[in-house]
Formats: structure tokens, sequence, C-alpha cells
């Protein structure tokens, strides 16, 4: 399967492959453990769904869905490449495919039963998680919170709705639209990944 | 009388346009008339004139005791002149004055103001001013006397953008503009200072008198980019954020390059020559004057939070606060030579986020008004001076010497950008296009900063002073003018990305802060010390110790996420009441999307439930839209840096009818909290700092109602007079005039509500700060007090709020409103 994956720097490579070797103790694969026992982590109220986003077969293979229990250096690449920046002069569609990737990344964050949609609970879920540091400010005012943005969503996307029409859930489409004006190619990289684009024939 | 009249016909007729004209005329005249009255009685408004008036007096005093001796009786004045007496504080309120007639003709004439920026109409009118007190022979006031400008007019206007500087853009942006503000005003300052001095060295120039030192020291002067100028040329143009923050943070953070420089090349042009050793110094120099003001900035910040945690019981002061430790800050870092301006920055950027967590609602639109008007009545003053003082003179105008430095600074400018975006563009992600350059290069507008510090120059030292001084006119003129006046047909032409309306969704938000944790946690798991993790470092260390210390209360735990939705619900709040209620749609998006739509289909709940006898159908319809609108709508994020739109503030405009309507809605929301169908937002803690903000003078007032008062109609049809149960008559111009039908009933219902209403969200707490804004409660406090506590004990939480009285407890105008 051809991804148009970057071309990483050899030195990027490097670093990251010693990265992972760091964490798996030189092994070959990589495992939840591994991931979990970073000290770091520990204060972040994402830290599961983060984890959790490194063995999610969809940012892996792109066509299937599920988890897998551990994951080697070429998968770890594959997670880490939807954190690239966008470079300099890229095309509108390359700009907007771009988006589209990291995006989808966020959305399977979110979607944790890999339905296609985001419904409330998972939503209130995902809020839940945000605010998990907060205390009890946070639980109680969270359910307020998911509730109020899916209204937003349900209203943006929908429109007019009568009283009995149900809204399933946040569809990708529908999450692309919300997140519109939110410059998601600029904001959502770290900033040593800083790789060229090219097109590459990459996995499997 | 003709401003109203004006104000009343704003269709932009020809009538109204020669009106505005002919009162622009008149204005202009009349003010020159009187300053020049004012001109005549004594030169000027300086200190130094201050004690020659004094001596003055001094002299009459004298005579006067020597025609002690042969008193002669003269006939007792009845009415007499003295001007002298008020002289001074007349001639400044005379041209606040001028300046703010002038601002409000200009915003009456639209074509106009669309057209040339702000700035250069003001120029033009100092210059008129100052052609007026000329012609009428008198010697112009040196008004932009350096210690006036620095002293009063420069602050206000830094406080202002250093209080509302949005710290997010600027952080992720700070190592450009330090490279800007710091390599970029080098390289501007040797290339222009060299080559002048290369060009007097030339034979047919007869410049050959200016060494280089001084040279250099003009280079320095010259090429600093003015904050007062950039604001207000930027604020019109609308630009987007990335490229208004680079400029911006450019020229406020270029000032401590400017004071080196200055003080570097003015101590040595004596000595004629400069070591290596001296250059070593002024590094150093540099360091400390910029690390040493923000140090001080920061520390009375922090001190600025920390009295304002106190302040919970005398919220009258607590803006006082705020301004007089920035402007001490301010003092202080003038006082050891170090960059006021820096300092000024770094301490409204440091109190904000504590200081806004503590004071009261009240207070903070206070600040936020105070500091608007001061920094615009300033900056329209400086132009106005600059005008003036561009008649006053004295000028030595070289052909050469000026235009070589026009073309020079155009020059150095636009090198100096893009070599330095070559640089900046390895090392950001997102990087600058050209467009941007020009855009960065081109708003590299020079002010009245530079005009000041030429005025300091000392005539002895500097005999070529006065040329200084022509060219550094000439020079704002030009940027102030053709870049000023061109750079917004440009920035359409080229297409730049202008200013969005960012109407921040709880989605965005949401989503913002996700990233935020997500990107910090992929650093982590990459081992990589990155941009995230020190910024999620410093702000678990922000929540751990230090908002401990400064925010009072229980407020510091509050989440930014939890605080950005609190006070959007709120702003949702004050904007439905203002549109109007249930009684007409607000037009904005009616989609009829309600939280049945979302929620999963569950059995319908159980018929003692929904049997609630008051609703129609229709009634629940119109219930649902209001709850919908109420929480789709979101409301522009104030972009505090724009000078001329603060958000409308709905406590100032038509305080009667909203909050009629506005009862209305509590009333059907209170309803609506009933009903487990709907979406309820769980009533806050009361210690959240924004529903405690809007719980400001909570007061008895909240307590009466809940009581279950009977509203006795009062005679004074107008006013609602609460019979709280002490029988303190506590007046509100409040809802329910009797002459609206609806009303009654709905106070009925209310107190059949009343007793049962323990679900009462927090957007009831959020409305009732409408009420503060207009209650005058006698002065019997102690009263006040007893009928609180009674009310007290329905929702005990929210006693600990209450204990903010806020200012309606002090004794406000309440005589005129008793009956």
């Amino acid at each position: 399967m051809i991804i148009a994956t970057p071309r990483v720097s050899l030195e990027q490579i490097g670093n990251l492959n010693k990265r992972f070797r760091q964490l798996n103790k030189n092994q070959e694969t990589l495992s939840r453990q591994d991931l979990a026992s970073i000290p770091a982590l520990d204060n972040n109220p994402l830290r599961a769904q983060i984890i959790n986003a490194f063995f999610d077969k969809r940012n892996l293979h792109q066509n299937e869905t599920g988890t897998v229990k551990v994951i080697g250096f070429e998968e770890f690449l594959m997670v880490m490449s939807h954190f690239r920046p966008a470079a300099m002069h890229i095309t509108e569609e390359e700009r907007e495919k771009l988006r589209r990737e990291k995006l989808r990344f966020l959305f399977n964050m979110h979607d944790t039963d890999s339905d296609g949609t985001i419904t409330l609970e998972e939503y209130r879920r995902a809020v839940d998680e945000l605010l998990s540091k907060a205390g009890t400010i946070g639980q109680e005012t969270a359910k307020a919170i998911a509730d109020a943005a899916m209204l937003e969503v349900a209203s943006t996307t929908r429109g007019k709705m009568e009283p009995d029409e149900f809204y399933e859930g946040i569809t990708f489409e529908n999450f692309l639209q919300i997140l519109k004006t939110f410059d998601i190619e600029t904001r959502m990289h770290v900033r040593f990944l800083n790789m060229d684009t090219a097109t590459m024939r990459c996995g499997k | 009388m003709s401003v109203r009249v004006a104000l009343q016909s704003p269709t932009g007729s020809r009538s109204f346009l020669e009106r505005g004209l002919l009162l622009l005329v008149i204005l202009i005249f009349l003010e020159g008339t009187v300053l020049t009255l004012g001109a005549a009685s004594s030169p000027d408004i300086s200190a130094r004139d201050n004690a020659g008036g004094l001596h003055d007096h001094q002299g009459i005093e004298g005579s006067y005791d020597r025609t002690n001796y042969t008193y002669t009786k003269k006939a007792f004045p009845v009415l007499s002149l003295d001007y002298h007496h008020i002289q001074v504080p007349f001639e400044i309120s005379l041209w606040v004055l001028l300046a703010s007639l002038m601002k409000l003709g200009f915003h009456l004439i639209p074509r106009l103001s669309s057209i040339v920026p702000e700035s250069c109409l003001l120029i033009v009118v100092g210059l008129l001013v100052g052609g007026l007190i000329k012609l009428a022979g008198e010697e112009v006031p040196p008004v932009l006397d350096s210690k006036l400008f620095f002293l009063c007019l420069l602050p206000p206007i830094i406080l202002d953008a250093g209080y509302f500087l949005p710290i997010r853009p600027f952080m992720e942006n700070i190592g450009t503009i330090l490279m800007f503000a710091v390599v970029g005003t080098l390289w501007n300052a040797f290339f222009v200072g060299g080559l002048l001095y290369a060009v007097c060295q030339i034979e047919g120039t007869n410049l050959s008198h200016v060494e280089l030192l001084p040279c250099l020291l003009f280079g320095s002067i010259i090429s600093a980019v003015d904050p007062v100028a950039v604001l207000a040329v930027f604020e019109e143009i609308h630009i987007n954020e990335l490229l208004h923050i680079l400029v911006f943070g450019e020229s406020l953070l270029n000032d401590a390059v400017t004071v080196v420089l200055y003080h570097l090349f003015e101590e040595y042009s004596g000595a004629g020559e400069v070591t290596p050793m001296d250059v070593v110094l002024g590094v150093i120099c540099f360091l400390i004057v910029s690390l040493g003001g923000i140090a001080v900035g920061a520390i009375y910040g922090i001190l600025a939070a920390f009295t304002s945690r106190f302040t919970s019981h005398t919220r009258v002061i607590e803006p006082l606060f705020v301004f007089v430790y920035s402007y001490m800050a301010y003092l202080s870092a003038e006082m050891f030579h170090l960059s006021g301006i820096m300092a000024l920055i770094a301490c409204g950027a440091v109190m904000r986020p504590y200081v806004e967590a503590n004071v009261s609602h009240k207070s903070h639109t206070t600040i936020k008004y105070f500091l608007k008007m001061w920094s615009s009545v300033s900056e329209t003053l400086i132009f106005i001076f600059l005008g003036v003082a561009t008649v006053a003179g004295p000028h030595a105008w070289n052909w050469t010497f000026v235009s070589v430095t026009v073309i020079l600074c155009l020059v150095s400018r636009v090198i100096g950008v893009v070599g330095l975006t070559f640089i900046i563009n390895k090392f950001r992600i997102v990087k600058l296009t050209t467009k941007d350059q020009f855009i960065v290069a081109y708003g590299g507008l020079r002010g009245a900063i530079a005009f000041s510090l030429g005025y300091l120059l000392d005539k002895d030292h500097f005999p070529m002073r006065t040329m200084f001084l022509t060219a550094i006119i000439t020079e704002i003129f030009f940027t102030v003018f053709v870049q000023g006046m061109t750079i917004k047909p440009l920035v359409d032409l080229l297409a730049v990305k202008k200013k969005q309306e960012a109407k921040r969704s709880i989605n965005e938000e949401i989503h913002t802060q996700f990233l935020d944790h997500l990107l910090t946690g992929i650093e982590d798991i990459c081992g990589h010390y990155g941009h995230h993790h020190w910024k999620d470092k410093l702000n678990r260390f922000n929540k751990k110790y230090i908002k401990k210390c400064l925010i009072a209360g229980e407020r510091y735990k509050e989440p930014q996420l939890i605080a950005f939705y609190h006070k959007m619900e709120f702003k949702q709040a004050i904007e439905l009441v203002e549109s109007g209620g249930g009684v007409k749609l607000p037009s904005a998006m009616p989609s009829q999307v309600s939280m049945q739509n979302i929620q999963p289909k569950k059995l319908p709940p159980p018929v003692a439930e929904r049997a609630l006898p008051q609703f129609t159908k229709g009634r629940e319809e119109e219930i649902r839209k209001i709850l919908r609108s109420n929480l789709q709508k979101t409301r522009q994020r104030l972009r505090s840096y724009n000078r001329h739109t603060l958000v409308a503030d709905p406590f100032e405009d038509g305080w009667n009818d909203f909050i009629l309507k506005k009862q209305r809605m509590i009333e059907l929301e209170k309803k609506m909290t009933e009903m487990s169908n709907y979406l309820t937002v769980p009533a806050a803690p009361p210690d959240s700092p924004t529903m405690c903000r809007a719980r400001l003078a909570s007061g008895s007032d909240f307590k009466a109602e809940k009581g279950g008062a009977k509203v006795i109609p009062d005679p004074n049809a107008f006013y609602n007079i609460k019979a709280s149960s002490d029988g303190i008559p506590t007046i509100q111009v409040d809802l329910a005039s009797p002459k609206s039908p609806d009303s009654v009933n709905m106070l009925d219902e209310f107190s059949k509500w009343g007793a049962t209403g323990q679900g009462l969200g927090q957007r009831e707490g959020a409305d009732r700060d409408e009420d503060q804004g207009l209650m005058m409660k006698p002065s019997s406090a102690g009263k006040g007090e007893k009928g609180e506590e009674e009310g007290g004990n329905k929702n005990p939480g929210l006693m600990r709020c209450l204990s903010d009285p806020g200012p309606s407890n002090e004794d406000e105008e309440d005589e005129p409103f008793l009956p």
C-alpha cells in the first residue's frame, strides 16, 4: 500500500529509533506497558487515549479497525508522522490532505468504538478525561460542556431538526466542518519532526 | 447642541457632511483663539515655565508690598479675571478637550476616516492649531516636551497594550519578535548611521561637521519602530493576528535596544570615540536594561496581583491598584534607566490573569474602559502635539540629509526584514511568506518616541540638533502619511490574510485544550523536551503554587475550559436578554436542534413530570428556542487591542427594557430546569470565579425574591419596591412595572416555584448581575445584611459569594430615588 508519507531525515529516524529502543528496552516491539511506564505521562489527563492511539489499527493501516498488542518501529513512525508540520510550499490539495489526516487522528481518538461516529457518550467521556485532573468541578461541568458542544455540532451541521429526529453522532465530515477554522495543520506538530514532504512507498 | 443633532442623523447626507465640517472648523478656531489667549498670558505649560510664572507672581507680590505703604483705597473687586491662577490645568484640559472633540469629529465624517488613517488627520489638526497660534503672533508652546511625553503621554498607551497583550500568539512568536526587535534595530541603526556619515563626508553637502558618533546616534534614534504609530495604523487595517503581533511586538521590545544605543552614543559623542570595552559594556548594559525592566515589571505585577486578592471588601478602588502599580513599575524602571516600556508590558501581562480572577466584574469593566480611554486620548494628543511641534520648529532644512535619511530608512528596513526572515524561516514552522515580509517591512512606522528622543538631545553637545529634528519629523511624516495611508489599499491589493472573526466555539476550545495535552504527551513519548513540555510544566507550576498565593478564595482551581464555558454562557445569557429573550427570536441561526435530538432515545419521562399545566405546546416551543439560541450563539471574542471597538457593554444600554425581558427569561429558564429532558447546567460551585463575579452585589435582592415576596404595586409606577422581609424598601429599577401584563403572572408562578427552585442554575445568578447596576439600597447597610441572611439559608453555598456586597452597598445616589 502506498502511503504518501514524508521522507524522514536519517537523523530523525535515528533519533526516534534510539528513543524506541530506550522505551522498549532494546526488544523488537513496543507494548502498552512500555509506554505506560513513562513517568512524565502521569500528569497528562489524556494519557490512556494517547497510548491507545499508538495501538489503534486505524492509525496504522487505515483500513482495519481494532487494536494491536504490540507495534514495531515502522508503526511507531507511522503514528508519529501524523505530527509532522506542513511544509512551506504545498498546494491546496496537499494541505487539505494533511488536514484530513491530522483530523482523522483526532477523530479516531474520540471515536473509541470505531463505528465512524462520535456519539454523545463518547464525547462526554472525552471531555471528562480532559477535565479529569480538575477535581469535582470538572466532573459536574464536563457533562454540560460536552452536551453544549454536541448541540453546537448538531446545529451547525444539520440545521433544522424535528423534535423527533435523532442526531446519532458526529461523523468525520461533520468533524471536519466544525473544525474548519481551526488551523490544525500548523498547530498539530511536534517541533523536531521537521520533515519535507515527498511520496514514499511505505507499509504493507 | 449641534453635535447631538449631527449624531441623530447619521445618514451622511450632504447637509450633515457640511455641518460636520463646519463644526470642525469652528472648533479649531475656538480652540485656537482660546489657546492664543492662554499663550498670550504665559508661554507654555512645561515645568520650566511654571517656575517662571511663579517668579512673575513674586514680582507682582513685591510690587504690591511696595505700594502697600501708600495704600489707596480702590473699589471692591466684584468680578475679576485671574487667568494665572488656573492657567496650567486649564490649558491641559483644553488640549485634552480638543483631542477628544477631534476624535468625535472624525468619526462623524464617515468617508474621511476610511480613506485617511486617524493619525494623519490628527497631525494635520496639530499643524493647523500650531499655525493658528503662530498666526496670532504668539510663541508656540513646546508641547511635546520630552518629560511630558515620557512620563504622562506614553505610559497609558503602553499599559493598554501590555495589559491586553494576547499572550499566546506573543509567546509562540517570541523568537521571531526578538530577532526583529534586537537584531533588526541594531542593523537599522548602524546601516543608517554609517551610510549617513559616509554621505556627510562627501564634499558637496557641507555637512562634514557631522561626526560619526552623532550620526550613529541619529541612526539609533530613527531606526526604532514606534509602538504608538504602529498601533494607530494597524488597528484600522485589521490584519491577521500573526503579522499584527510581529510588528507590534517588535515595536515594544526594541525599546531596550534604543535606550542602550541612545545612552551609549550620547555619552561618548563627547569623547569622540567608542572603544571595544565600551561595546562590551554596552552589550551587558543591554541585557541589564531589558531583563531588569522585565524583572521590575514582573515584581510590581505580582504585587498588584497579591493586593487584588484582598480587595473583596473594597471593590471600588480595585482598578486604582492596577493603574498605580503599573505606573510605579514604569517610573521605577525609568529611575534606573532600565526599559520602562518593557517593565510596563511585563507588569500588565503578569498581573492580568490573577487580577481578573480576583476583581469584580465591574472593576474589570472599569479597568478596561479606563485603559482604553486614557490610551485613546494619549494617542490623539501625541499626534496633535507632533503637528504643533512641527510648526514650532526650529527647523534647519538640509535637502541632502533629510532625503538621504528617508531613503536609507526605507532601504535598511527592507533589507533588514528580508535578511532576517531568511534566517528565521529556518527555525519557524509557519514560515513567513513574501507577502508577510512586505507587510512587516512596510509597517515599520516611526513616531513620536523618535521625536522626543531627539528633542532630549543637548544643544551644546549636538549643534546639529535642529537638523536632526527636522529630519526626524520628515521621516515621521513620511512614514505616517505615505506608508500609513497606503498600507490599507496595499493589504487589500495583496490579499493579505485578514483578521478572522473569531467566534470561539466551545468545540474549538475543547480541541485547543485537547491538542495541548496531546502534543505534550507525544513530546514526552519522544523524550523530547520541547515547547509543549515546558509550557505544560509552567502551567502546572502556576496552578500549584502561584495561583494559590495570588488568587482569593477557591477560584484558582478552575481549569481554563470550564472558565471559558462559564464565560460563554454568561455572555450568551446577556446577549439573549439584549436581543429580547422569548419575545423575539435572535435572527442569526434559528436552528431547531434541541437536546432531544442528541440524547439517545429513552423512555418517556413519567407522566407526573410532564404534567406542567402552565405549558401550551407553543410555549414549549418558545422555551426550546430560547435555550437553543442561548447555547449556540457565541459572542465574538474581544480582541481588546483594537482601541475603537470595545464590545458593547450590555450594562449600559436600555436597562429597563432588557431587565424586563430578562426577568421573563429567568422565569422560563427556571421552569426549564425542572424538566429533566432539557439541558440543565448544574449549579456551579459558588466559588467559580466567573459566576462569583456575576453574583457580585447580589445582596438581599436575590433573597428577597426567593422569599416569594409579594409585590407591592408601587405608586411610582416606574420603580418597583420589593418589600424585603424587614420592610426596608429595596428599590430596584427592575421588571414588573404594572404596565406589563405578563409580569404579574410570572411573579405569581415564580413565588410558587421559589420554594422548590433548588435547582436554580447558575444562569440565573449570571443574570442577576444586571440588576446590581441599578440597585440603589438605602444606606442602612446593617438591615440589608440581615435581609441577606434570612434569605440565605435556601442556598447556603451562595453565601460565601455574597460577602462581596460590591459597590451597591456604598452610599450611592439613593436619595433621589426614595419615594
